[in-house]
């Protein structure tokens, strides 16, 4: 499954993987926006963009194949309005789309492939982020690959006693209703084991890793890279 | 020497408890457990062992009286036992849910107003002295489920109990993780309490056992004498031990 | 319907974002306050199950299937508030995780799925509930939490300038309704299915206290959406009308900031405009967000 791949390659060590989470957030944003607002030479900065990006992927130590295919599923998507933009008599705009969405999809994976789901979800609270609202995500993280898996062994089931076409549409409603109720019984166990160790309604996190000179010097220079890029898109295009 | 008077370090008096619909699930309890002894509770599934001990750190109230080494059990003093007594839950999915290994252990010492510096310490230590010190960055998920119990009850070890209560700590364990859980247990000074359905856990571990039945303690006494009375073995006659 | 970036333009993912992120922060203070923390764990571990939940496939037909979508069904267990935050959260791991969904546009899907898909999906609940026509009500929430979000991603497409000629429009509006009513009923079983099992597991609705406002926010923002899709279908019409009242002349001035066309003048460079632009409007919504935040908090500690 594709979150577990992600799971499985954020764990590496690179260079990259070794940066402080918020540097590669800002860098990220900083690419989807030059990306968002590039309107002309779009085949110059995305070739160049996506030169850099698979640079990004090697200096990460990423399988650079395997990142290129899973980004793509945003293709599917984007294809829908190309094609209705080639329809409509601007086919500049349909390979605009295409291009700027993969790109896009290409820079987050690159992100989330080379930083820690905990690391990332505190830089995202000292960049201003709602504490409860990641505390959420931090436990949707934690449990979605269990109860994924129990989602998983139900159809398994399921699909060896004929799948849900023949039981149909209740049985599949049957079978999540059970998956809800046991889920909430989790949560009941979870609560309990958390006012068991004392849990008095705050969660004390640990603090954010320091932002370093490397951290710094990283953010500088990719980011003026990427901005560099864009110029030469301009003066190449 | 002269006489050795151990001390209580928990007093159970007249449990009982019922669920919402009315059906009872603890029936008048008395139940003592001394200094540094470990005790098994065996009994069939429903009989009550887990609805009683989700008692002793208050996660349930029935009525009755509850005193953890000399601290009655109330509102007023649910933070300290809960201190006192920790346990060690069945589903350990469910008790390690902090995102790493070290976050997880140190979630109790945090919540007891330790520095950090300090609750890291502590987490640290704990987790050494259950041999699962190398997996501090690792996410839960990733481990097996022995090294899951191992974490869960560092966790617990690292809020210094007086008392350890394990909830079928064998459950999905193979027995090379049994064997490496008995190991950690043995070596670990708390009074413990041990629910189980494991007649050789309970063996190796318990000298004294008390046996649950519709919510009330059927009989207490020694651990083999209690199996073999209850036909709790799987093959009945004493096999070579 | 999860837009991905690159697609809308920069006032429309700017003004989105903008307009997210405090209403997020309200809801989640919101929801904190119905559940003490320790039940964030509730919320996290119901996301996950509706994320698990979207792998199990319903029958729906002659070799098709659907899926649940969630919105309609977290906003009638867990309440409201609580359910646009996990929705929110939801939508934060899948555009990170999944890249089904993009960063820059992740306000206009909280907007869309998170905030009125939820509200869409909980009023008809709320208000009739209780009565005999309470199973219409949840299949009329599941369709609506669907279909209003959808109707809204696509007015947000339309006003970025992607082009969709109007007999496009009108096939995806009739896939919209078609998967909304899947919702619908999917909804409407698998609540079933959980009463059966547990009618604790229900939260009654109150049914009384109007909660008018957020009717009418959705009201408008759903005959918002279909104007734009409206005016997209027929942008001669509009313009003619404009000319007529005159507005187009006095739209234009309006305006005329320091970023229309998001060009910023005195750069000499165009690329050097544009980016600057972007990442100054990138700027801008943060500053605005923290602001908010920070007088919001100010206001809630006074």
């Amino acid at each position: 499954m594709h979150h577990v791949v992600l799971e499985r390659w954020s764990r590496g060590d690179s260079p990259v993987h070794r940066r402080d989470a918020r540097a590669k957030i800002l860098l990220t944003l900083a690419l989807l926006v030059l990306l968002s607002t590039a309107q002309d030479h779009l085949a110059a900065v995305s070739l160049l963009y996506f030169g850099a990006l698979v640079m990004g992927l090697v200096a990460a130590r990423l399988p650079v194949w395997g990142a290129l295919v899973r980004a793509a599923v945003v293709l599917p998507f984007s294809a829908v309005f190309g094609l209705a933009s080639w329809l409509a008599g601007e086919p500049e705009r349909a390979l605009a789309l295409a291009a700027k969405s993969y790109l896009s999809a290409l820079g987050v994976l690159l992100l989330v492939a080379s930083t820690r789901m905990p690391d990332l979800l505190r830089a995202m609270e000292s960049l201003g982020a709602p504490r409860f609202l990641l505390i959420v995500a931090q436990f949707l993280y934690r449990y979605l690959f269990i109860i994924s898996e129990q989602a998983q062994h139900m159809r398994s089931a399921a699909l060896s006693r004929g799948g849900f076409r023949r039981a149909g549409f209740r049985a599949a409603a049957g079978a999540l209703g059970v998956l809800f109720a046991r889920s909430y019984a989790r949560a009941d166990n979870i609560h309990r084991a958390m006012l068991a160790r004392g849990f008095h309604g705050h969660f004390h996190m640990p603090a954010a890793a320091r932002f370093g000179w490397a951290d710094g010097l990283f953010l500088a220079a990719a980011g003026g890279g990427l901005a560099l890029l864009r110029l030469a898109a301009g003066r190449l295009g | 020497m002269s006489e050795d008077r151990q001390t209580r370090v928990l007093e159970v008096r007249d449990l009982r408890y019922r669920y919402d619909d009315g059906t009872v699930a603890l029936d008048g309890v008395d139940f003592d457990l001394f200094e540094g002894e470990t005790v098994a509770l065996l009994g069939p599934n429903g009989a009550g062992k887990t609805t009683f001990v989700l008692h002793l750190n208050g996660l349930l109230r029935g009525s009755g009286s509850i005193t953890v080494a000399g601290l009655k059990l109330g509102a007023e003093t649910l933070t300290e036992v809960r201190q006192k007594v920790g346990i060690v839950f069945q589903e350990s999915d469910d008790q390690l849910f902090m995102p790493t290994v070290l976050d997880d252990v140190a979630f109790g010492p945090l919540n007891m107003g330790l520095e950090p510096a300090e609750a890291l310490a502590r987490s640290r230590w704990a987790l050494e002295t259950v041999g699962m010190a190398q997996a501090h960055g690792r996410a839960p998920y990733h481990l097996s489920a022995g090294e899951k119990r191992r974490v869960a009850i560092a966790g617990v070890l690292a809020m210094n109990p007086e008392i350890l209560v394990l909830d079928e700590p064998t459950t999905s364990l193979d027995p090379p993780g049994q064997r490496a859980l008995v190991d950690v247990l043995e070596r670990l000074p708390q009074s413990k309490i041990l629910v189980t359905h494991d007649p050789e856990l309970a063996c190796a571990l318990a000298r004294r056992a008390v046996f649950f039945d519709h919510g009330r303690i059927a009989a207490s006494g020694k651990t083999d004498e209690i199996l073999n009375r209850f036909g709790w073995r799987l093959r009945l006659g004493a096999r070579s031990a | 319907m999860h837009i991905p970036d690159g697609f809308l333009s920069m006032p429309v993912w700017a003004g989105l974002d903008i307009g997210a992120a405090p209403a997020v922060a309200y809801l989640a203070r919101r929801a904190q306050r119905d559940l003490e923390e320790s039940r964030v764990a509730l919320l996290g571990v119901m996301g996950a199950f509706v994320f698990a939940a979207q792998m199990i496939n319903f029958p729906v037909g002659v070799g098709t299937s659907g899926h649940l979508v969630g919105s309609a069904l977290l906003g009638v267990t867990l309440g409201p508030s609580a359910a646009a935050v996990v929705m929110t959260a939801i939508l934060a791991i899948q555009a990170l995780i999944f890249q089904d969904g993009g960063l820059l546009a992740l306000g206009a899907n909280v907007v869309n799925m998170a905030i009125v898909g939820v509200l869409a999906g909980y009023l008809p609940y709320h208000y009739w509930g209780r009565s005999g026509a309470r199973k219409f009500a949840l299949f009329l929430g599941g369709v609506l939490s669907v279909f209003a979000a959808a109707l809204l991603a696509m007015a947000e497409l339309l006003l970025s300038g992607v082009r969709i000629p109007g007999p496009v429009l009108g096939i995806s509006v009739a896939l919209f309704l078609v998967s909304a009513v899947i919702e619908g009923a999917i909804t409407l079983a698998v609540f079933q299915a959980i009463e059966r099992i547990n009618p604790g597991f229900i939260r009654a609705p109150s049914g009384r206290g109007a909660p008018v406002l957020a009717g009418l926010l959705v009201a408008a923002v759903f005959l918002a959406a279909v104007g734009v899709l409206f005016a997209s279908a027929w942008p001669d019409g509009l313009e003619k009308l404009a000319q007529d009242a005159g507005i187009s002349g006095r739209a234009k001035a309006l305006i005329a900031t320091p970023f229309a066309d998001y060009e910023a003048g005195f750069l000499s460079s165009v690329w050097l405009r544009k980016a600057a632009a972007g990442l100054a409007g990138l700027a801008l919504v943060y500053g605005v967000c923290l602001v908010l935040a920070r007088a919001a908090r100010r206001r809630r500690s006074a």
